[in-house]
């Protein structure tokens, strides 16, 4: 099963991960702040990615790590 | 379970000051990327500019060199001169490179310096809070310009590849945006031909990458980027200006 890591501390919660998940299965962590005062994206449903690591590509601080 | 995508090693493990959702981060990402991937990274130089990413020096993972505002292409047309086998990108914006540079990267590319610029255009002043910049939108409101850009009183957008592509030592100029996953490849193999275009010693390569500023243009980041794509790239259209036939992949 891919796996999606997401570093939140680095995090700035700007949604383009979201915006290109085919399966959009990230959200922002309503109920997290990170050191830098962001919600971080995260995902629940782990076993619905199919380890596309579009979230990664697009992501502006390299916060996100796809295992497949 | 193998590693299908990971921090590259061409940037330094720190944070990245941008503003959520610039797409500055992406750049750098790609740039990093295409140096580890022809493994240039350890005979690179990087010059940085004067703009939102000034300090990009502590960012990637090479030898990097500050330039004054907008000579960026000077430095390292001495860099390249004195250091002919390392590889010499400079890295700057539209503030920078079509406004107080313009006669540097007018004149390098003249030169057919054998460098490589990844220009970044996201057509205001992001550092200084959002003024008017040279690739300012006819219509589009800045700080600077309340109404919308005017014609009659504040000019045109500079098209810089069109401008570039007709100077003979231009030898690869092509404008990329990385608005989606697909262009964001397309960019990412755009950088490359740039980087190997230089190794072969065929002369000046420009990459021009349109760029969002989610904070001065007053938009989300995903909407900064459907307006890159709506707005941006009927002013600047994406394309290959110049060398769109040479083969440098070996």
């Amino acid at each position: 099963m891919p796996r999606v890591e997401f570093r939140e501390d680095r995090c700035k919660g700007c949604s383009l991960c979201i915006s290109v998940c085919p399966k959009k299965i990230i959200l922002l962590r309503e109920d997290v702040l990170n050191c830098k005062g962001f919600h971080p994206a995260g995902v629940d449903e782990m076993d619905k990615c199919i380890g596309c690591a579009f979230c990664a590509v697009i992501c502006p601080d390299s916060v996100i790590e796809v295992e497949k | 379970m193998a590693l299908v995508y990971q921090r590259t090693q061409g940037l330094l493990d720190v944070p990245f000051h941008y503003c959520p959702g610039c797409t500055h981060g992406i750049v750098h990402k790609l740039v990093a990327e295409v140096l580890v991937e022809l493994g240039l990274l350890d005979s690179t130089v990087g010059v940085s500019p004067v703009g939102c990413t000034y300090n990009n020096y502590e960012y990637f993972a090479c030898d990097m060199q500050q330039a004054a505002h907008g000579r960026a292409p000077a430095v390292a047309t001495g860099i390249k001169r004195v250091l002919p086998d390392a590889t010499v990108f400079t890295y700057q914006g539209d503030g920078d490179l079509a406004a107080i540079g313009t006669a540097e990267i007018v004149h390098a590319a003249a030169r057919g310096e054998k460098i490589t610029t990844i220009f970044v255009n996201n057509a205001i002043y992001g550092m200084t809070s959002g003024q008017m910049a040279p690739t300012t939108l006819l219509g589009q409101v800045t700080t600077t310009s309340p109404f919308g850009r005017d014609a009659a009183t504040q000019g045109y957008p500079i098209n810089v590849c069109e401008m570039l592509a007709t100077l003979r030592g231009a030898v690869y100029v092509e404008r990329v945006s990385v608005t989606s996953i697909k262009g964001i490849r397309a960019a990412k193999k755009a950088i490359r031909k740039a980087f190997l275009v230089q190794k072969k010693g065929l002369g000046f390569s420009l990459v021009e990458v349109l760029s969002t500023c989610p904070t001065n243009w007053g938009k989300s980041p995903v909407e900064s980027l459907q307006w890159v794509d709506s707005a941006m790239t009927a002013q600047y259209p994406l394309g290959v200006f110049r060398g769109a036939d040479l083969e440098v992949e070996t």
